[in-house]
């Protein structure tokens, strides 16, 4: 794709470590680098897109997310958040945005008790979003994961209110599309990799699109997310 | 009397792993009795972790130059040239008494030691690979020690966001009392970009940076250079504490202070910490240093200068800086959120001064303490060699089909799913090659050249014959790399040994750096960094000889990478090499046949070059699917590696004319590969390997759900598949 002008921004915490990754997806899908904003700031960079990368933000020392998630910059990513500008929360990013209240639920301890490195596939709940554009309903998709806390619990009334509104986006399955079982890496409630606030403009997901957006990888079906939000967002 | 001026008793030097003689000589070379902080400072730099003093005469004759060595031994790590003014630079470091004792911390700090070798000259981390050795899968320790590693080793690399990519994993009974957890990481620089440790100019600030100084780790560098005994337990306060969240804002803080022209000079505070790192940074450069502990950053009150020098504390660098870059140096470090500080000078007095308190704690000559540390000609006893045995003397299984069955799903070649799958292994987005294969291929980032990785020892061959031992590890470190189209550029060395004042060991020592060195020069595969570990035994008891290589190789273009996985039903499966069916220390003779006697497979350089070679030019050429190297366990298990990595069956047939059917399957011969290739490219192969005069038979074909053998024993893929996957995780259940 060439140049579209859809100015991403990715955040940069002390202990992110997938940053650079997402930002060489979204240059791939784009054509333009996306900016990054070092956790510090206090203001946002005009942005049509926030992404809250991978890592562990300051070592995850305490719970996964909940020092990054009182960094000076999220007060302007949560702003923005609620004044319409889209979210992407990856792994780490989506323990923030838990830990921010920006999406529901907790991410805790693998029910494995060990950090969990591999691809998996996951069943496309929710195609109707700017980030889900590009797949088809019940696609299975090959993702892979890399988290020792990414057991989604939510209690059963926020977990209603989910699945009521669509705001499932993706769920652990084998390669047949059969949801759950041992295809669920971390334990997961209702098999849950990934949601979306009620917009739709907010998504956290634990699996790393940005692994698999390169047939040099191994495979590409994580590009599809960053076409959707270039095509969505251009 | 101070604290510091203490009485030098005969208990106090033995604590300190100095030998009478030893302590004799530093009197005579210093024209004094030194006091308690000079005595530590000493026992830091003469142990043998750091002095090499038992292993340095052999360590010389190993070959280190090569037109791609940018820079062999003696720095940090070693740097080779991977072209487009473009280096890699890598090490392999031993870590076995710490993670004995405590296996998570003690491994943690194991890789976040060695990625701190990598980018303290400048280069950013790209890959970590772990050579792991664990006693008997049945010992009480073992499961133990194998979830505390493996949680060490990915709770450092998975949070640095480095992706560990590749190593091994070894159970053996000889490892029951000392495991061996080998740590070798791999970083890219730009040539231009290199740093070393050599301090220079006078008068030049030395600057600390990182985390704070504590009380961890006193006297670590001792502790691995000492045996254990049941007391053992009991040195748990001298490991250290790993910080990975740290070493990631070092690392980052650090590259971007090396983007600028501020660093004359940087040496990370690893064994041994600030002592070491200071000492070697003014004795390469020839000067003298001055050190104020007072201006320390200090995580504890009341630290004494003794506790100071001698603090293993992670995550902690030493500089010199031109002095008018030091505030800038300053706000790198600040924004980063690590302490910096300015804690000493550059002198030309070619002395080691510290200060403390206001008064002088030791003041010794450098070069005393760098170059005259004793160096032994340690007594040995060559090792008696192993008789050849032939293959009537390793009994026939059997069962074919349950003996393949067992090995397949046994400790020694069951998958490592359950271990790697706990290290990030994807993390940088360049993994080419993931875990599993014969070697893992990182892309260098934003270009498509790929650095392919390897660790390799069979210990085993090392104990029957150390030479042939040493001569292997590295040769199928070779083959490893060439089979998946990697240029075999440089190694490093892990020697991990029993107790070098013990003839017989020394003796191993010795036939492992003979074989190592022969295969070195014959491959062109210098040395270029590396790391002794002595001193393994337990209660008397040494491991197996144990030098662990790792090597580094560069693929070009990563469009002609090949991995192990059988890819296309109906391509021809042929054999590379000749086989002779050499059972002596085969794994067949040792796991099923219980002969443990023999001479392991002898080593011929020449063909293993001619092979690599023809190997390589067949995939750069496009005209092979598929490569493996024969090694553990002969041929069957190479064939059903690559069946189990594809997904798809294979048939194959033996003439068992002039040698026995399980000598064929299991012997171990060396120079072997199997490759495939598709029907209409077979021709074309068999006429390359005719005109370069290499053996290579057809063996089989590609196709179905089995491993079908002379068309009588047929064994489902997804029963080898499922006795593969299920060992590993089996032992380590919850």
């Amino acid at each position: 794709m060439g140049h579209c002008g859809v100015k991403a921004s990715v955040i940069v915490f002390p202990g992110s470590n997938c940053d650079r990754d997402v930002a060489v997806s979204l240059a791939a899908a784009s054509g333009t680098a996306p900016q990054m904003v070092w956790h510090a700031e206090t203001e946002l960079p005009k942005s049509d897109l926030i992404v809250l990368p991978g890592g562990f933000s300051f070592g995850d020392y305490l719970r996964a997310g909940a020092m990054g998630a009182r960094s000076p910059i999220m007060r302007a990513v949560i702003a923005a958040a609620r004044a319409g500008t889209p979210v992407l929360g990856i792994c780490n990013g989506f323990q923030l945005l838990t830990e921010t209240g920006l999406l529901p639920g907790a991410l805790m301890r693998n029910a494995g008790l060990t950090f969990v490195c591999r691809d998996v596939f996951l069943r496309v709940t929710q195609p109707d979003s700017l980030f889900t554009s590009r797949y088809a309903q019940d696609q299975v998709i090959r993702i892979p994961v890399a988290h020792h806390d990414g057991n989604y619990f939510a209690d059963p009334e926020t977990l209603a209110r989910l699945e009521g509104e669509g705001s499932v986006a993706f769920r652990y399955c084998d390669r047949t599309g059969v949801v759950g079982g041992s295809a669920n890496p971390n334990g997961s409630i209702n098999d849950i990799a990934g949601i979306f606030d009620p917009a739709r403009k907010v998504l956290g997901l634990m699996p790393h699109p940005e692994r698999l957006a390169d047939p040099a990888l191994g495979g590409t079906d994580g590009q599809a997310m960053f076409n959707s939000l270039v095509e969505c967002l251009s | 009397m101070s604290a510091n001026n203490v009485e030098m008793t005969a208990e106090l030097i033995a604590a300190h792993g100095l030998s009478e003689d030893e302590f004799a000589q530093i009197v005579r070379l210093i024209n004094r009795q030194p006091n308690l902080t000079e005595l530590g400072i000493f026992s830091a730099m003469w142990n043998e972790h750091c002095s090499y003093k038992s292993s340095r005469v052999w360590l010389r004759t190993l070959p280190t130059d090569g037109p791609q060595v940018v820079c062999g031994p003696g720095e940090n790590a070693g740097i080779v040239d991977i072209g487009d003014g473009q280096v890699a630079v890598f090490k392999m470091e031993s870590h076995n008494h710490p993670s004995f004792i405590e296996p998570y911390q003690g491994a943690a700090t194991g890789v976040g030691g060695i990625m701190r070798d990598i980018f303290t000259m400048g280069a950013r981390p790209v890959a970590n690979l772990n050579a792991l050795r664990f006693g008997d899968p049945a010992h009480p320790k073992t499961r133990h020690l194998v979830s505390g590693v493996v949680a060490g080793i990915g709770g450092y690399g998975n949070c640095i966001g480095v992706p560990t990519v590749g190593g091994e994993v070894n159970f053996d009974a000889g490892y029951n009392g000392n495991i061996l957890v080998n740590a070798m990481c791999v970083g890219v620089a730009d040539a231009d970009k290199v740093f070393y440790s050599a301090a220079s100019g006078i008068g030049n600030p030395v600057v600390y940076v990182g985390s704070k100084t504590g009380r961890d780790g006193i006297h670590g560098a001792s502790m691995a250079s000492a045996e254990f005994d049941d007391k053992s337990e009991e040195k748990r306060p001298t490991v250290q504490v790993g910080d990975p969240f740290t070493e990631k804002l070092l690392l980052e803080a650090c590259l971007e202070l090396m983007a600028g022209d501020a660093v004359i000079a940087i040496q990370d505070m690893g064994a041994a910490g600030l002592t070491c790192s200071a000492v070697e940074m003014a004795s390469k450069g020839g000067l003298g240093l001055l050190l104020d502990l007072d201006k320390v950053p200090c995580r504890e009150t009341g630290m004494s200068a003794y506790e100071m020098m001698l603090s293993e504390s992670q995550e902690r660098m030493l500089m010199v800086l031109h002095p008018d870059r030091t505030e800038a140096a300053r706000e790198i470090f600040d924004r980063w959120e690590l302490d910096f500080a300015i804690i000493g000078e550059t002198t030309d007095t070619r002395r080691f001064v510290i200060q403390h308190g206001g008064a002088i704690v030791a003041d010794l000559p450098v070069d005393v303490l760098a170059e005259d540390a004793p160096v032994y000609q340690r007594p040995w006893t060559p090792t008696p060699a192993a008789p050849a045995i032939g293959s009537d003397a390793v009994a026939a299984p059997d069962d074919l089909a349950a003996t393949i069955v067992k090995l397949v799903g046994g400790p020694h070649l069951c998958s490592r799913r359950w271990v790697w799958e706990q290290y990030d292994h994807m993390v940088m987005g360049d993994t080419v090659q993931r875990p599993g294969g014969d070697a893992a291929v990182v892309r260098v980032h934003g270009t498509r050249k790929g650095l392919a990785a390897t660790t390799d020892v069979t210990p085993r061959y090392c104990l029957a014959d150390p030479k042939e031992g040493g001569k292997q590890a590295i040769a199928e470190a070779y083959r490893n790399l060439s089979a998946v189209g990697a240029k075999p550029l440089a190694t490093t060395d892990c020697l991990n040994f029993g107790n070098p004042e013990k003839p017989e060991t020394m003796g191993q020592f010795v036939g492992c750096i003979e074989g190592i060195g022969e295969a070195c020069r014959a491959l062109d595969m210098p040395i270029v960094s590396g790391n002794v570990s002595l001193y393994n035994e337990t209660n008397g008891v040494a491991i197996p000889p144990t030098p662990a290589i790792g090597a580094i190789g560069l693929i070009d273009d990563i469009a002609q990478m090949t991995t192990i996985g059988l890819r296309d039903d109906g391509d021809l499966l042929f054999i590379i090499g000749e086989t002779r069916g050499h059972l002596g220390q085969s794994l067949y003779a040792r796991e099923i046949a219980n002969v443990t006697e023999g001479a392991p497979p002898p080593v011929d350089l020449a063909t293993e070059k001619r092979h690599g070679e023809f190997v390589r030019a067949q995939i750069t050429a496009g005209q092979v699917n598929a490569v493996h190297d024969i090694s553990d366990g002969g041929l069957i298990i190479a064939g059903i590696e690559m069946a189990m990595a594809g997904g798809i069956g294979c048939a194959i047939a033996l003439d068992t004319t002039h040698c026995a059917l399980h000598a064929l399957l299991f012997g171990e011969d060396q120079g072997r590969y199997l490759v495939t290739a598709a029907a209409d490219k077979a021709a074309g192969l068999r006429a390359a390997a005719t005109d370069a005069g290499i053996p290579l038979q057809q063996l089989g074909k590609v196709g179905g759900s089995d491993i079908v053998i002379d068309g009588i024993t047929a064994i489902p893929l997804a029963e080898l598949t499922q006795a593969h996957e299920d060992w590993l995780p089996e032992l380590m259940r919850l």
